[in-house]
C-alpha cells in the first residue's frame, strides 16, 4: 500500500444478494487517493461507483478486499457525505440541518462551531433563510444546505455522490463555481462521483474512469488546470474541450457495454 | 371559417356565503326535523325526546356535582389509561424499528395478540386487578399499548433511508440516531396511533363504565337505563360526542404545532 495515501482501495469486490449468482457491482478495484487530493469518478450507469463511495461512507462493507483510510485528527470526522437525495431534515430548521453534521458526529466546540456554520450559510447565502425549513425551500437551496452541513463538519475527506445531478442546468453551474471556490479555501480530499464529464474535468485534480459493471478503473487522468478555476470561464477553452472528448472515447464502448448488459439482464433477444 | 378561442380571466366568485354553511345546515335541518317529529307526536318521546328536552335537561345536568364527577372520573380514566399503554408503546415501537433483535422478538408477539378484543379479557383483569380503578386503566393501557406500538414502529418504517444514512455516515451514536431520526421520523406515525387511541379508548371507557363502574360517563348513561331517565341518557351520548369530537379537535392542534413541517409545510 501506497504509504503517502489517503485512501488505499485495495482489491475491493461487492456483490449484492447470493455470493455466486448476485450482481457483481464492482470487482477487483485498486485506487490511491493522496492526502488533498479532487478525485472525480465517473462511468456508465450501474458501474459501481456509487457503491464505492458509500463502502468509503461506511453505509456498505465490501464482499472481498478493503478500504483503508488515514484518519489524522480525531477532533475532525473523518468522512462527510453529500448525497444526491435530498437529505436535510424535514424537521429541522435551516441553521439547526446546517449544525446537525457536527452534532452528530460529536465535534461540537460551542461558540467555535456557531461560528463555522453560519459562515457556511453565509457562504452558501443561506442565511437569511435560517429560520426557515427545508419544505420552504427550492431544490437547489436544500442541496445546498446539505453542502453547508458537510462543510461545516470539516471533514478530512469530503465524499459526494452526484450532488448536482437533480439540479436544473443554471443552478449546477452556479453550484460547481460555488463549491471550487469553497474547496479551493478548505481543501479537504475530495471524491466526486459525477456523470457530467466537464463537471469531472472542471472540478478534479484527476479523474478516473470505471468500467461497466463489474466496475473496475480503466482510465486514470491528471487534470493540470490551474487554481484557483473559473469553472463557467473554463468551459468554454478547447483545453477542457479536449480532455471531456478525450474522456467521452474511453467511456463510449463502455456506455455501450452496459446498455448490452442491461438487454440482457431483462431478457432481450435483439 | 377562422374562429378565435377566448381563454378568459376567471370571474371574482361570491366569496362567504359559498361553502361554509352547508356543513352547519345539514344537521341543523335534522335536528329541526327531529324536533318538528317530536313535538307533533311523529315519534314516541319516551325514547326520543325532543333536542329541546335534551338541552334542557343538560343544562339542569351541568348545575349539578354529579354531573362534573362523572366527567372528571371519566377522564381521569382516560388519561391514566392512555399514559400507562401509549409511553411504553411509543418506547417499544421506536425500538422495534431500530434494533432488529428487538423487532424479531416483538414482532409474532404483537401480531398474534392484537387482532384480540382486548375487552375480552376485563374478567381476568378484574380477577388480577380487583373492581378499582387499576382494572380500568389497566383495560384501556392494554389498547392503547398495541395501537401506539404499531403506528410508531410504521412511523419509523416509514421515514426515508437516507435519513438514517445521514446519521450513520457521521458516526452518530445510538442515542443521537434515536433523538434525531427515528423519533422525529415516526411522529406522524405516533400522531395516527394518537387518533385511533383516543377513539378506542372512549369506547372502553364506556364498556368498562357499563360493566364495572359506580360513577363516570358510562356509568351514568347505564343508571339512566335502569332508572328509565331517557333525557339523562341521552345528556351521556351528547357528552361521550363532545368528547370525542373535543378529543381530535385537541390532536389536531397538537399535531400542528408539534410537526409543523408534516402537514401545510408553513
Amino acid at each position: 500500500m501506497d504509504v503517502a495515501a489517503k485512501i488505499a482501495v485495495e482489491g475491493v469486490a461487492k456483490v449484492f444478494g447470493d455470493p455466486v449468482r448476485g450482481f457483481r457491482a464492482i470487482d477487483g478495484v485498486d485506487l490511491s487517493v493522496r492526502q488533498g487530493e479532487f478525485l472525480c469518478i465517473v462511468g456508465p450507469s450501474g458501474c459501481g461507483k456509487s457503491t464505492l463511495i458509500r463502502m468509503m461512507a461506511g453505509l456498505e462493507t465490501p464482499t472481498a478486499g478493503a478500504i483503508r483510510m488515514r484518519h489524522d485528527d480525531p477532533a475532525r470526522p473523518l468522512t462527510a457525505m453529500i448525497f444526491q437525495q435530498e437529505s436535510v431534515f424535514p424537521w429541522l430548521t435551516v441553521a439547526q440541518n446546517a449544525a446537525y453534521g457536527l452534532q452528530a458526529s460529536g465535534t461540537w466546540r460551542g461558540a467555535e462551531s456557531r461560528e463555522r456554520v453560519e459562515y457556511f450559510l453565509h457562504k452558501t447565502g443561506l442565511y437569511s433563510f435560517r429560520d426557515f425549513r427545508p419544505g420552504q425551500l427550492s431544490g437547489g437551496m436544500k442541496q445546498r444546505l446539505s453542502i453547508a452541513r458537510a462543510f461545516a463538519t470539516n471533514p478530512e475527506i469530503l465524499l459526494m455522490d452526484e450532488p448536482f445531478a437533480a439540479l436544473d442546468e443554471q443552478n449546477k453551474l452556479l453550484m460547481q463555481q460555488e463549491l471550487a471556490s469553497l474547496w479551493e479555501e478548505f481543501r479537504s480530499t475530495v471524491v466526486f462521483i459525477t456523470h457530467g464529464l466537464d463537471e469531472a474535468v472542471l472540478l478534479g485534480d484527476r479523474v478516473v474512469v470505471m468500467s461497466s459493471a463489474p466496475g473496475r478503473f480503466i482510465r486514470n487522468m491528471e487534470i493540470t488546470l490551474p487554481r484557483p478555476r473559473d469553472s463557467i470561464a473554463l468551459r468554454r477553452t478547447a483545453e477542457v474541450a479536449a480532455m471531456t472528448a478525450e474522456l467521452w472515447e474511453t467511456l463510449r464502448t463502455e456506455v455501450e457495454a452496459a446498455r448490452q448488459q442491461e438487454s440482457q439482464r431483462l431478457g432481450a433477444t435483439a | 371559417m377562422a374562429r378565435t378561442i377566448t381563454i378568459a380571466a376567471d370571474k371574482p366568485r361570491h366569496r362567504g356565503l359559498s361553502r361554509v354553511p352547508l356543513g352547519l345546515i345539514s344537521p341543523l335541518v335534522l335536528l329541526l326535523a327531529w324536533e318538528a317529529a317530536a313535538r307533533t307526536g311523529a315519534i314516541n318521546t319516551a325514547f326520543f325526546p325532543a333536542p329541546t328536552t335534551i338541552l334542557t335537561t343538560a343544562v339542569t345536568q351541568a348545575q349539578t356535582a354529579m354531573f362534573w364527577n362523572d366527567l372528571a372520573i371519566s377522564l381521569k380514566r382516560i388519561g391514566i389509561g392512555l399514559a400507562m399503554g401509549g409511553i411504553p408503546g411509543v418506547l417499544v415501537g421506536l425500538a422495534m424499528g431500530l434494533f432488529r433483535p428487538i423487532r424479531d422478538a416483538f414482532n409474532p408477539l404483537i401480531a398474534a395478540l392484537f387482532p384480540i378484543p382486548k375487552i375480552a379479557l376485563l374478567p381476568l383483569l378484574l380477577l388480577i386487578f380487583g373492581m378499582g380503578e387499576t382494572s380500568k386503566y389497566v383495560t384501556i393501557a392494554i389498547n392503547v399499548f398495541f395501537l401506539m406500538s404499531i403506528n410508531t414502529f410504521a412511523g419509523v418504517l416509514a421515514t426515508p433511508r437516507i435519513y438514517f444514512e445521514v446519521a450513520r455516515n457521521l458516526r452518530a451514536s445510538r442515542l443521537k440516531t434515536y433523538v434525531s431520526v427515528a423519533l422525529p421520523g415516526a411522529l406522524p406515525g405516533i400522531f395516527t396511533g394518537l387518533r385511533i387511541c383516543l377513539g378506542t379508548a372512549l369506547i372502553l371507557l364506556v364498556a368498562v363504565e357499563f360493566s364495572t363502574a359506580d360513577s363516570g360517563i358510562g356509568y351514568r348513561i347505564w343508571w339512566a337505563w335502569t332508572v328509565f331517565w331517557v333525557d339523562t341518557m341521552y345528556v351521556g351520548f351528547l357528552v361521550i360526542a363532545l368528547l370525542g369530537y373535543a378529543f381530535s379537535t385537541l390532536v389536531d392542534a397538537l399535531e400542528r404545532w408539534t410537526i409543523p413541517w408534516h402537514k401545510g409545510q408553513s
